[in-house]
């Protein structure tokens, strides 16, 4: 297996797009990409897209032949991957996974996804796509759903009081907005920056115990990289960052988890997996960008992975070690609530956060020292989950 | 054991499931392996219909679909054979958030309640709700 590098990242700014189609707000992430990578169009051999929903945003299938095409890379093979909002996550892997195979040099990868300009109504039916579609979305049960279960779930079983427990959870929100407010291609950016506590409580209640400002906002976006063998990559670019390792796990719906859904296995087995290929521990990982898509689901993420014990990753949240200056900076970029949930466009946007902080070029709010970082995507009710380990050291 | 057999059998009243003769454990919504061992040898069975609540949430943004029935109550019931299924606490929306996380933990017994469907659901005439009747509540 050879070792595999990013050349390019780039992303829309996220936010709503009503004038772009999902064609366009790829289109404007991949180019962002392919300008710093060095590379001429030809030298792409394959297309690795990921979307979530588009059939039911869009009316649109059959899209990455339509995303090749639009770049100026009509023919190459496209594949288009679906694991809910981990799809370009997926997609990610999977090109890695190709090109350390030796089976390609160079490919692109990337998603986009047009949730805001869908509404509320749409948006939420699409997105409850991603639970059990015979026996969970019978009873009405929605994404903001799924956490709120967790989140009372959570409470129960580690004995916090549930009002205790929500002013931890309050201040994943605060931490969250705070650097998504920085963060120029957020889609909060100038915005909630100086978010209360008491703000987060007192919104909108969406799925009891979880409010307005619990939930990552619905997102239009796109997000692309370019990945190239690592030989190849140090000849075209100064500064490469290594795909050092990957994870991917499964589960079925929530109900067959059963109390498992705190503890979020295939998280924890995706993480091992992607720590045992770069022969690395929690403790080697300088930041991490997480699917905060809620946020009791930051503080069940930051234990799965293995960075806190069960039970504890609320406490870690309370007393500042997940803030930029803590031992663990989670979410540096603002996460999916401060920053945007363009799903399909999601786990690529966390490469891209990744990269720039690792090449010293997250400005607004940089990660002091970092050399290793990790994403983690979450699709559905922990139905699709990939890990992946980021590093400007090549072994 | 399809699908429509778990809503039609809810819809009488009984909750069905299956039981696996290799390992003993219950599996329900029925599935084509046993959830505990993945083996394939497994019975039907009708099962005691009661459980405990052990987390819930109430819905007040639905999606579209649902929208008329917002707010709406959705729970996770662990049945008295080991399994656990969603459906809906059958209780008035003032009683639920009077009671909050006091309601994880009460009986419930369970039947089916039809509603209409939505186009993206797999059953085209009907949507069968497991509903959670709460036991022993003053
Ligand atoms: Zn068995």
């Amino acid at each position: 297996m050879r070792d595999v590098a990013v050349l390019g990242v780039g992303m829309t700014k996220f936010g709503k797009h009503p004038d772009k189609s999902l064609v366009d707000l790829f289109a404007e992430a991949f180019f962002e990409a392919f300008e710093e990578s060095n590379i001429e169009l030809k030298d792409i051999q394959a297309l690795y897209y990921g979307n979530f929903v588009g059939e039911m945003t869009d009316g649109s299938g059959n899209l990455s032949g339509f995303m090749a095409d639009e770049i100026g890379l009509r023919g190459i093979p496209a594949i288009r991957y679906e694991g809910a909002c981990a799809s370009s996550s997926v997609a990610f892997r999977e090109a890695v996974k190709a090109v350390s195979a030796d089976y390609y040099d160079i490919v692109a990868v990337g998603g986009s996804e047009r949730l805001y300009t869908a509404g509320t109504e749409i948006g939420t039916r699409a997105l409850a796509t991603a639970v059990d579609g015979v026996y969970e979305i019978a009873a009405g049960l929605t994404f903001p759903g799924v956490f709120a279960l967790a989140a009372r779930l959570y409470a129960k079983t580690y004995e916090i009081p549930l009002e205790e427990l929500r002013e931890m959870m309050a201040m994943v929100s605060v931490k969250n907005h705070k650097y998504g407010a920085i963060n120029p291609k957020a889609q909060f950016y100038g915005k909630l920056g100086d978010l209360k506590v008491e703000d987060v409580l007192n919104s909108r209640m969406i799925s009891s115990p979880l409010t307005l400002l619990d939930c990552c906002p619905m997102t239009d976006g796109g997000s692309a990289a370019i990945i190239a063998a690592a030989d190849i990559a140090e000849d075209l670019v100064d500064t490469p960052v290594y795909v050092r390792g990957t994870g991917q796990s499964s589960a079925g719906g929530l109900f067959r988890q059963k109390e498992d859904i705190i503890r979020a296995i295939p998280r924890k087995k995706a993480a091992e997996m992607a720590f045992k290929e770069a022969k690395m521990t929690p403790e080697d990982i300088d930041f991490v960008e997480i699917h905060d898509c809620f946020t009791i689901a930051e503080i069940i993420a930051t234990e799965a992975m293995g960075f806190f014990e069960y039970g504890q990753g609320c406490y870690a949240v309370r007393d500042g070690v997940t803030s930029i200056d803590g031992d663990l900076p989670v979410n540096p970029d603002g996460g999916l609530i401060g920053k945007g949930h363009p799903v399909g466009a999601t786990g690529v946007s966390q490469v891209y956060s990744v990269v720039k902080q690792l090449r010293g070029e997250f400005r607004e709010n940089p990660v002091k020292n970092a050399e290793t970082g990790m994403t983690d995507t979450l699709g559905g009710d922990f139905g699709t989950l990939v890990n992946m380990i980021l590093s400007i050291h090549r072994r | 054991m399809r699908f429509a057999d778990f809503f039609n059998a809810l819809l009488e009243g009984k909750v069905i499931g299956q039981k696996c003769l290799d390992c003993g454990s219950y599996t329900c919504p029925p599935k084509a392996t046993c959830d505990n061992c993945a083996s394939r040898n497994l019975e039907a069975v009708e099962l005691s219909g009661k459980g405990v609540v052990r987390t819930f949430t109430t819905t007040y943004v639905a999606p579209s679909g649902y929208t008329e029935e917002a707010p709406y109550t959705v729970a996770m019931v662990e049945l008295d054979e080991g399994p656990w299924i969603v459906g809906r606490i059958d209780l008035p929306n003032e009683e639920i958030e009077k009671l909050g996380q006091d309601l994880i933990g009460a009986r419930v017994s369970i039947y089916g309640k039809e509603f209409p469907t939505e186009p993206f659901y797999p059953d085209k005439k009907r949507r069968v709700v497991p509903m959670f009747k709460v036991e022993g509540l003053k």
